[in-house]
């Protein structure tokens, strides 16, 4: 007879004895996931408990985000019966492998205040949806952190994938390794080391991360998210950064230097950094072209506003002297900093020689750039000869300049250098400089805001051939709506809109939208 | 040869009787199969079951000692017409595939096996799922095993049940001639447990044994008037030798107290997740004791008239616990229930929903309300009245910082570089109409590429573009088909029909070597040599046979601008009827795992060996990402430069870089930039590489010192 309510049983979880620790684990597919759970059931077995794991490795999906699930119990002589995947708020132990999967994890309610250790290692792996924009796509790592440290009880978080690749081993190991350092079961270190013994298959690294990882864990509450580095008060140029290279050239670098003295100290790291890679990208009278134009901006600049104009020029102008064309390409290429570069990136052992391939595809654009002015231009306004050069020129050209003939051709273009002054290519591109400085600063007295929005538009311009001219075609649209927006407060917000909204995508297509709502806004002004 | 290998755990398939058994569900299903003396199995992979064919590929050698025959089927439809072997002789056979898109390709043969009935026990094992476990459409296989009358078992998910079903199913299959569906879920195919063994057992009758003494019986046969008789007997004799099996033998289960005044009838397969809710509600304990009663069916078709009503007696209300819609379980209790003129009031969907997994969640609140609305003198007064549950974190936001992560091609994969570069035809040719079909190539739907309007099954690629052929179309049909698809029934669906047709239209056939999608198995085209199989069949062949005038092969897809060509002359050409391409290279993943180890030994033993990688070079690289648009390699991806004059990440190349080349491919084909370059490691050089490489280094080592001492050199760049 049920008519009244029965004696409770005792909840799941409610006796300690009893209780079910419920554990879920998500993760980017091949990560190894799998590894992770097996390791940990072979620990709760290892301690006297009933485990139970469970997955959904759909076969294929291997870069997709996947959940591996364990339920255990003490081993009473009873048998559990355990659920075969995570419920919202009734998890005790959640593993990320990735940040974004403890986003995730968070968003799918397996993170509760009440009860949940996030377990998660701090870096990422970008999703497709995050590299396919032509800006910065990437997701926020601080509000996932922010978001943890409120929904989760205890919060564990550091980069166990660099320790992992550190220790030669996989993000499992280290991953375990913080399960096991974090307390957040009750069981000893050995054992979870005898269960990585046990695997058989690389488990000197996999001790090695599992260890560091511990004390990690151990020391280390929630590492807070990546601050981003305070810009550098440069006291003084003159000094600041080591350099080499004739008497001469050195003087000639310590009177540009000692100009960068006489500028706002706000303005003078980025301008340091500028006049380097001026400097570096051709020679010391570009680098005196550069602090020129750069002080035009300087005069106009008042510290009430921070200087922002002048830090906004001097980054910019650099990167627009410093335009990407052949010769830079190939000095880059061949220069002795760059084999050192090489051989860590691809981690080549001493011993181990290193063969280079480069793909280059020119094409005619790219060939009259080379080319004196006069000359350049006289084959770009023939269609007819510059078609038949380009049949004989368009083509894909690999390159190995670890050899004679490979090196020494690339030398001699980047060798061109010294010429470049008279080429074809940097007529275009100083006309296009000008032409831009000139109209940012011609803004600067009235709307100075409106000045630094249109300097940063130059961040559009990049990329190389089709990439370079839908570039140049995405930064004139945005600068199209110059007219339409002078004299209206908020001209340069929408300026910073547009720019955003052409960063997107690739063909512009957000762009365009915002153009047509810029067009309805009418030219009237706000005030 | 198989992605995952169970070499060594199918070594516990010889555990004899008394021994534990602990392992995972699929291994547990292989055992019972053995123990229950099955003659010959077979079946198709694709999840969940796919790993099942990988455990008894792995045990052809203990199949093969207990005289048990294995078949690697062509297709499900092959698998169960293979179960035909029961029909006259008493042999057990089992067949396993992927549902309900199996059972789909299986149903002309279920039909007819069903209708003609069975001598031997003949067991059909499918893998079935709702939401996240799943990756095609949601449907039941319910539904065939009502059409064809096959019963349907769908046991409690844990090892001694599913164990239990299978031999139940085999008797059950004998008893009433009728052949029997077992239904397991992905996480239940995947479950870590135990269960103690029994012996395996030799088939009575093998195989062999049939063919030496053959066996016909015209009434067994689909065809008037013996297939009116088999409808009679489905009703007059197999219904009723099953509902009296499944009574006798307790196959359905009773837990919790015999009475209240409500109760819960459940799918053997949500039972954990039933006593999960109720644990949560207060109502059970962690080893499932409840007050509540519990009528679990083990076997959800046939259902038990008298089992069920007696249930109900004295219950206000019973709850049906039925995943998946539409609810036939619980529409033929209501009519039982109704023609019984009780008074007890069914309920189901009004309180889980229609459609949809039954996740944890689901089945809490499902339950909860249930329990609050029908008994909540039952519920603890928290329960009943909770306070405000709310973990008090807003995860609104949060949600439009994670990024989406759907699955994606492999690093390295050999048809990334298929997909840029018909990316790139379209930039030129514009848009095409493109039909796509079911394996990993099902990818390109996805960003980066999104190439790909409609799938309408495995190997149907090309066939759900046959209606895209018209004199007057300006421009073809595009359609993709995996080897697997090919094999499966592309051949004479796809190719055959565009053939015959006359179709206009482009077919790219993605050849990887293997049956990828679901693991990496062997099929006809694999290169590799098989034990028991055979393979290297090419594909080309199969076409030119089919009548294909226009092939094209492709043997490296790595070569964008090739495959590029290829698909613009196919697309362009004057040449009337299919034009059909074949594009060639390993499943990288296959690959990495055949070559790695070997490679590692070779350089460990001090043997000459060339490793290729990619890299950036991050000062060329302008961050314009053009290059992950035709890319979405796991190994190509973006990082910050610590530069505060660029503000755009670059692209970066980690160190899982396999050096596939479709980076500088792509970067020549597409015209991108110079940023890339492909870096050759010549591990234990020989004399004549380290001679060579002094002498280059001197002379370039000598042309970059002159250089670097007529310019500044920062310290920094």
């Amino acid at each position: 007879m049920l008519d009244q309510a029965p004696p409770l049983r005792p909840k799941s979880g409610a006796t300690d004895n009893e209780r079910v620790i419920k554990l879920a684990l998500l993760a980017v597919g091949g990560q190894g996931g799998g590894v992770l759970a097996d390791w940990i059931v072979d620990v709760a077995e290892r301690n006297g408990y009933v485990a139970q794991s469970t997955s959904v490795a759909g076969v294929a999906q291997r870069t997709g985000a996947t959940i591996y699930y364990v339920e255990m119990a003490r081993h009473t002589g009873r048998l559990p019966v355990f659920a075969l995947s995570p419920s919202q708020g009734d998890v005790d132990i959640l593993i990320a492998a990735e940040l974004m999967e403890a986003g995730r994890a968070i968003i799918r309610g397996f993170v509760t205040p009440d009860r949940t250790t996030l377990i998660t290692s701090s870096h990422r792996i970008a999703a497709v949806s995050e590299k396919v924009e032509p800006g910065d796509g990437r997701a926020s790592s601080s509000k996932v952190h922010a978001t943890a440290e409120a929904a989760a009880k205890r919060f564990v978080a550091f980069d166990m994938e660099k320790i992992a690749s550190d220790n030669g081993s996989m993000i499992s190991a280290s991953l375990l390794g913080a399960l096991a350092g974090s307390d957040a079961l009750p069981f000893t270190r050995e054992s979870y080391e005898q269960a990585i013994g046990a695997g058989g298959r690389g488990v000197k690294a996999s001790l090695a991360a599992f260890g560091a990882a511990f004390d990690r864990a151990r020391g280390a509450a929630a590492a807070a998210s990546p601050k981003p580095a305070e810009p550098a008060i440069v006291e003084s140029a003159l000094g600041a950064g080591q350099l080499r290279g004739p008497q001469n050239l050195v003087q000639g670098w310590q009177a540009l230097a000692a100009r960068i003295d006489l500028m706002p100290v706000a303005v003078r790291d980025m301008a340091l950094r500028g006049l380097r890679k001026v400097v570096d990208y051709q020679d010391i009278a570009y680098g005196r072209d550069y602090l020129d134009r750069l002080d035009k901006a300087v005069a106009l600049d008042d510290a009430g506003h921070a200087h922002a104009l002048s830090i906004a020029a001097a980054k910019h102008l650099a990167n627009a002297l410093c335009y990407d064309d052949m010769i830079r390409v190939a000095d880059l290429k061949t220069r002795s900093t760059r084999d050192q570069r090489v051989r860590k990136e691809v981690g080549a052992k001493a011993g181990s020689i290193l063969q280079v391939t480069e793909y280059f595809h020119p094409r005619i654009e790219e060939f009259c750039g080379t080319l004196p002015a006069g000359l350049g231009s006289y084959i770009e306004n023939r269609p007819r000869l510059a078609g038949f050069l380009d049949r004989r020129i368009n083509r894909g050209r690999r390159v190995r300049t670890d050899s004679f003939a490979g090196f020494a051709m690339l030398w001699f273009i980047g060798g061109l250098r010294r010429w470049r002054r008279s080429l074809l290519r940097h007529k275009v591109e100083m006309a296009h400089v000008e032409r831009w400085y000139a109209l940012a600063l011609s803004h600067a007295r009235e709307d100075y805001a409106l000045a630094v929005e249109i300097l940063n538009c130059r961040r559009l311009i990049k990329g190389y051939s089709d990439t370079h001219v839908r570039a140049q075609s995405k930064f004139d649209r945005v600068l199209s709506a110059l007219d339409l927006l002078k004299g209206r407060d908020d001209a340069a917000d929408w300026i910073r809109r547009l720019r955003e909204a052409a960063l997107k995508d690739e063909k512009g297509d957000m762009l365009d939208g915002a153009l047509r709502t810029v067009a309805t806004l009418g030219s009237v002004p706000a005030n | 040869m198989a992605e995952r290998s169970f070499a060594k755990e199918v070594e516990k398939l010889r555990l004899g009787a008394g021994e534990e058994f602990a392992g995972e569900g699929i291994l547990a299903i292989t055992k019972a199969l053995l123990q229950c003396g099955v003659g010959y199995v077979g079946g198709y992979q694709g999840a969940p079951i796919s790993h099942l064919m990988d455990v008894l590929a792995d045990a052809q050698d203990i199949l093969g000692e207990l005289g048990v025959h294995f078949e690697a089927s062509a297709s499900e439809a092959t698998a169960t017409a293979m179960l035909a072997a029961s029909v006259h002789y008493p042999i057990r056979g089992a067949a396993t595939f992927k549902s309900t898109v199996g059972t789909n390709v299986a149903s002309d043969a279920l039909a007819n096996l069903a209708s003609g009935g069975v001598t031997g026990g003949a067991l059909i094992i499918v893998g079935e799922d709702y939401g996240e476990g799943s990756s095609i459409m949601q449907e039941r296989s319910h539904a065939f095993a009502m059409k064809s009358q096959v019963w349907l078992l769908d046991p409690r998910p844990n090892l001694p049940s599913i164990v239990k079903a299978v031999e139940d199913g085999f008797e059950l299959s004998e008893i009433s001639n009728t052949p029997v569906m077992l239904q397991v879920r992905i996480r239940c195919c995947h479950v870590h447990g135990h269960f103690i063994a029994k012996d395996n057992k030799r088939p009575p009758m093998t195989v062999a044994d049939a063919l030496s003494a053959p066996r016909r019986d015209t009434g067994r046969i689909v065809l008037p008037p013996a297939s009116f008789l088999h409808e009679k007997e489905k009703v007059a004799k197999r219904w009723p030798a099953a509902v009296d099996f499944i009574r006798k033998n307790k196959i359905n289960e009773f837990f919790g107290s015999d009475h209240g005044s409500v109760g819960i009838v459940m799918q053997g397969g949500m039972y954990n997740s039933v006593i999960r809710a109720l644990q949560r509600l207060g109502l059970a304990d962690t080893y499932g004791e409840t007050d509540v009663p519990l009528y679990v069916l083990n076997a959800v078709y046939p259902l038990v008239d008298d089992e069920f009503l007696s249930f109900c007696e004295g219950k206000q209300a019973v709850l049906v616990v039925e995943e998946g819609q539409p609810n036939y379980v619980e529409q033929a209790f209501a009519a039982m229930l109704h023609k019984a003129g009780r008074g007890t009031r069914l309920v189901g969907k009004e309180y889980l929903p229609m459609a949809g997994e039954y996740t944890g969640q689901v089945m809490l609140d499902g339950i909860g309300s249930f329990l609050r609305a029908e008994a909540p003198h039952l519920l603890p007064g928290e329960v009943r009245a909770p306070n405000k549950v709310g973990d008090g974190v807003d995860t609104a936001d949060l949600i439009n910082v994670v990024p989406g992560r759907p699955p994606g091609f492999c690093i390295g994969c050999p048809e990334r570089p298929i997909f840029a570069a018909t990316k790139l035809v379209e930039q030129e040719l514009g848009k095409h109409h493109i039909a796509s079909d079911i394996g990993c190539h099902l990818f390109s739907i996805m960003p980066p590429f999104e190439l790909g309007a409609t799938t309408m099954g495995y190997g149907l690629g090309p066939a759900s573009a046959s209606a895209f052929n018209s004199p007057n179309a300006k421009r073809r049909s595009i359609s993709f088909v995996g080897d697997g698809g090919f094999w499966h029934n592309g051949l004479t669906s796809s190719i055959g029909n565009a053939v015959f047709n006359k179709n206009d239209g482009v077919i790219v056939i993605v050849d990887n070597f293997y049956s990828a999608a679901t693991g990496g198995q062997d099929i006809l085209s694999s290169r590799a040599s098989n034990r028991t199989k055979s393979t290297k069949h090419p594909i080309t062949e199969a076409v030119k046979g089919m009548g294909v005038k226009w092939l094209r092969h492709i043997d490296r897809t790595y070569d964008v601008g090739k495959v590029q060509d290829t698909l613009r002359e196919a697309l362009t050409t004057e040449e009337k009827g299919p034009k059909v391409i074949v594009a060639s290279s390993e499943c990288m993943l296959n690959r990495q795992r055949r070559e790695k180890p070997l490679v590692d030994k070779a350089i460990k033993g001090g043997e000459r060996v060339v490793k290729p990688k990619f890299g950036v070079d991050e000062d060329i690289c302008t961050g314009d990402h053009a290059c992950m648009r035709l890319s979405g390699c796991p190994s190509l991806s973006v990082k910050s430069l610590d530069d505060p004059l660029r503000d755009d990440p670059v692209a970066s190349i980690d160190q899982n870089c396999v050096g596939c080349g479709n980076c500088g491919e792509v970067a020549d084909a597409a015209v991108l930039c110079p940023s890339f370059y492909r870096a050759d490691v010549v591990h234990n050089p020989g004399r004549w590489d380290r001679f060579l490489e002094s002498a280059r280094r001197a002379v370039i080592g000598m042309m970059q010192r002159r250089r670097e001492s007529r310019r500044l050199v920062f310290a920094d760049a």
